[in-house]
């Protein structure tokens, strides 16, 4: 049992919960995942560490609700125990100083930017982040990003807040502005590390490979257990077919089949539609 | 001289009298429900097949297995229905009888040997095993007691040891650690202890809640059993000796699924058997929606291999709702690497057995699984395992309809745990470089076995490894010797 310390509501739908969990706390480093079970006859879905605290023993997970495990999840209250909790697993980040780095996050993919950008920053980096969402109240972690930055840039779809538009095309304007050799249009980033719904990601792989600037994505991929054993959470990075888990869950944005992660994560949808409309069903009956 | 003329008459007419066959749900009815295929004996079909046994005075069939049960004894305690004492007798050298009477192939082990078996049908020893333990499960849960067999609860003091991968070598190491006293840990990455016999063999061959009582049995031995553990992760093989541990034993399986490679395997509706059974068995997708877990329920499914976990997977298909099961099969019914049992009940059950054949593409539509093109195979020359090469027939392709494919075609050593361990010396294969009469590897205090030794193999060799290695680790941490 792994008791939640605190929660907060970042924004509509999306929470973060500070968790009780010693052994994790200790390993955790950037870019690593945890599953969780909530309860008996529950899914085991991956989150990302989105903070850790060693001495304390506790970590930070923020979920996006979208279905009936993460609106259970949300459901649970400070003191509330989740039943399972299995990590840090995947690869952390790679962090060294690569000079200048792009951290780019989208949505609920915000609260995973926020321990590379900061790790990377300790590493001597010149960050520069670049986080958006829908609107306005939808951007969650902005005061967080902003103290690990150098540059700081906020998108909004609907342009209520800073640059009206995806970060993808903040991103490419950026890069435009930054040309450090014209005629070969390269840029003076070195690197860039993007996190949020796979369209995002295409889309920021997309801009980047223009500009012959290498790009990391974090994958989320259906998965089972985490280990490697299942291969639900397999990609195709490369031609090559990868599993999530145990091969990422960063990989070369441009190097990633896209087309081929999204139509896996839509595997269940149906099923996560009917599982999601009987729970809603049984809340209202219960209230 | 007289008297053994009389004893010789009794034997013959022991052996005269058929094997007892084993209770089974019909294949009509079962083909739709998760429960049980093989109900398990009676009390009067347990005696029946015990009196066959004609007690010989050098037992063969003891050799035959793999954990030295002491089969003989066990079966005249059954005769005399003397059950306690008959399940203790195998529990002598067996933490797992109702699993083991389940699911091991006893058709190549013990009741191989068996002497009756050359001239008539070997003695049922297997099914005497699962009988003995059922019934003590029985008794307990009569009288309102559900967990554990015995309620004597054992404390250890000698020294810490822990075990990695909670299936049947860890579990069975634990088992013969904590009888000589010492303090096991066993650390399991899944939420739930059990391994293979939890997330890989189907409710219906080995229900869940009997394993789930073995477990409890051990942790009424004062085994401790720490879910959620990633060795490797959680914690690593280091942590574990500065916490004190003196001997490690890695169980972890082989846990690393094969694909085939070919064209339209990441399609949706391709499942490695691994993810396939983990979703029906540990996460229970047969009860979706009650239970949270999906799992897509295909009306055309083809699965690809063989073995046992082929056949479970064909035979869940059929239980998700599926119209057609293809079984799809490089070799001949001869090579199958199955249970004859379990190809049986296949069979039984209507599962549709493509022999030689081989899939070499899979086909899509907006990115599911529609087809899957086969070629035709015959079968050449005997490889190096002696059965004989399949090769295909040029120009024989042909495509069937399907919406699910299971890739069961065997797995691999996973190296989550096997990378991080520096100095531990692996195979050219991945699987790690034990000893296989003492599980030691190339690091000191460091004991391995299971799958993750052998490849993927038998619940009963795994329990035999783990169980020469609890003997072992006892010799090391007694001596220091390695």
């Amino acid at each position: 049992m792994f008791k939640i310390i605190s929660k907060e509501e970042l924004a509509p739908g999306i929470t973060r919960f500070d968790v009780e969990a010693m052994l994790v706390a200790r390993k955790a480093r950037p870019g690593q995942f945890v599953i969780i079970r909530i309860r008996e006859g529950g899914e085991r879905i991956p989150l990302t560490i989105a903070a850790y605290d060693r001495e304390k023993g506790i970590i930070s997970l923020v979920s996006l609700r979208v279905g009936k495990s993460t609106a259970l999840l949300a459901g649970l209250r400070q003191g509330d125990n989740i039943l399972d909790l299995v990590g840090p697993l995947g690869n952390p980040s790679e962090i060294k100083n690569f000079g200048r780095v792009i951290c780019v996050g989208g949505g609920a993919g915000i609260a995973p930017v926020l321990p590379i950008a900061g790790a990377l920053k300790d590493a001597g980096n010149h960050v520069i982040s670049i986080i958006g969402s829908k609107t306005e109240g939808m951007l969650i972690l902005e005061d967080e990003m902003r103290s690990v930055s150098d540059e700081f840039y906020i998108c909004t779809d609907d342009g209520s807040l800073g640059y009206k538009g995806f970060v993808s095309g903040l991103l490419e304007e950026y890069l435009e502005k930054n040309l450090s050799d014209v005629k070969r249009n390269k840029t003076n980033v070195d690197r860039c590390i993007a996190i949020g719904p796979a369209v995002m990601m295409a889309s920021v792989a997309k801009v980047t490979e223009k500009y012959g600037l290498k790009t990391i994505v974090s994958l989320n991929s259906i998965m089972v257990d985490g280990t490697g054993m299942c291969g639900a959470c397999r990609v195709e990075v490369g031609g090559k077919t990868k599993f999530v888990c145990v091969d990422g869950p960063e990989f070369d944005g441009h190097q990633v089949n896209f087309d081929l992660l999204m139509s896996r994560q839509r595997i269940y949808c149906k099923q996560e539609d009917t599982c999601y409309d009987l729970y809603k069903e049984e809340c209202r009956h219960k209230k | 001289m007289v008297a053994k003329s009389e004893s010789n008459k009794k034997r013959t007419k022991k052996v005269r009298i058929p094997r007892t066959s084993m209770p089974e749900q019909d294949p009509g009815a079962r083909k739709k429900n998760f429960e049980e295929v093989a109900t398990g004996y009676t009390q009067e079909d347990a005696l029946l097949e015990a009196s066959r046994c004609i007690q010989c005075k050098n037992p063969t069939c003891i050799s035959g297995c793999p954990v030295e049960i002491d089969i003989k004894s066990f079966i005249k305690l059954i005769t005399e229905k003397k059950f306690e004492e008959a399940l203790e007798k195998i529990r002598e050298k067996n933490t797992l009888p109702a699993v083991c009477g389940r699911v091991c192939p006893q058709e190549d082990q013990c009741e191989k040997e068996c002497i009756l078996g050359i001239r008539y049908e070997p003695v049922a020893i297997g099914r005497l095993e699962r009988y003995v333990a059922d019934r003590e499960l029985k008794r307990l849960a009569d009288q309102g007691k559900e967990c554990a067999y015995s309620e004597v609860t054992r404390k250890c003091t000698k020294e810490k040891v822990a075990i990695v991968g909670s299936g049947p070598a860890g579990l069975t190491c634990a088992a013969e650690l904590s009888k000589k006293g010492y303090r096991v840990t066993i650390f399991e990455a899944l939420h739930k202890a059990g391994g293979v016999l939890v997330y890989g063999i189907p409710e219906f061959r080995l229900p869940k809640d009997i394993v789930q009582k073995e477990i409890d049995y051990l942790k009424s031995m004062d085994v401790n059993i720490s879910v959620n553990a990633v060795i490797g992760k959680t914690l690593t093989v280091e942590d574990l000796i500065n916490d004190g541990f003196k001997a490690i034993f890695i169980a972890t399986g082989a846990g690393l699924p094969h694909f085939m490679g070919i064209p339209g395997e990441n399609l949706n509706g391709v499942y490695s058997a691994n993810e396939y059974l983990t979703r029906s068995n540990l996460m229970k997708a047969y009860k979706f929606p009650e239970c949270d877990t999906p799992i897509i329920r295909g009306k055309n499914v083809a699965v690809v291999g063989g073995g046992n976990v082929a056949m479970d997977s064909a035979r869940t298909a059929l239980r998700l709702g599926a119209d057609h099961v293809y079984l799809i099969y490089r070799r001949g019914e001869a090579e199958m690497p199955a249970r004859n049992e379990e190809i049986k009940h296949a069979r039984e059950e209507g599962i549709d057995f493509k022999l030689l054949n081989n899939p070499v593409e899979i086909m899509g539509r907006d990115g599911w699984v529609d087809k899957i093109r086969l070629i035709k195979m015959k079968l050449g020359e005997p490889d190096q395992s002696g059965r004989r090469r399949p090769v295909p027939v040029s120009g024989s392709e042909y495509d069937i309809d399907v919406d699910v494919v299971i890739m069961a075609i065997g797995q691999g050593p996973n190296p989550l745990l096997t990378s991080r361990i520096k100095g531990l010396k692996l195979n050219s294969r991945g699987y790690i470089d034990a000893d296989p009469e003492t599980g030691k590897t190339s690091l000191k205090g460091v004991f391995a076995g299971g799958d993750i030794v052998t490849g993927a193999a038998t619940v009963i060799l795994a329990m035999g490894a783990g169980r020469k290695a609890a003997k072992h680790i006892d010799q090391y941490i007694r001596t220091g010797k390695w």
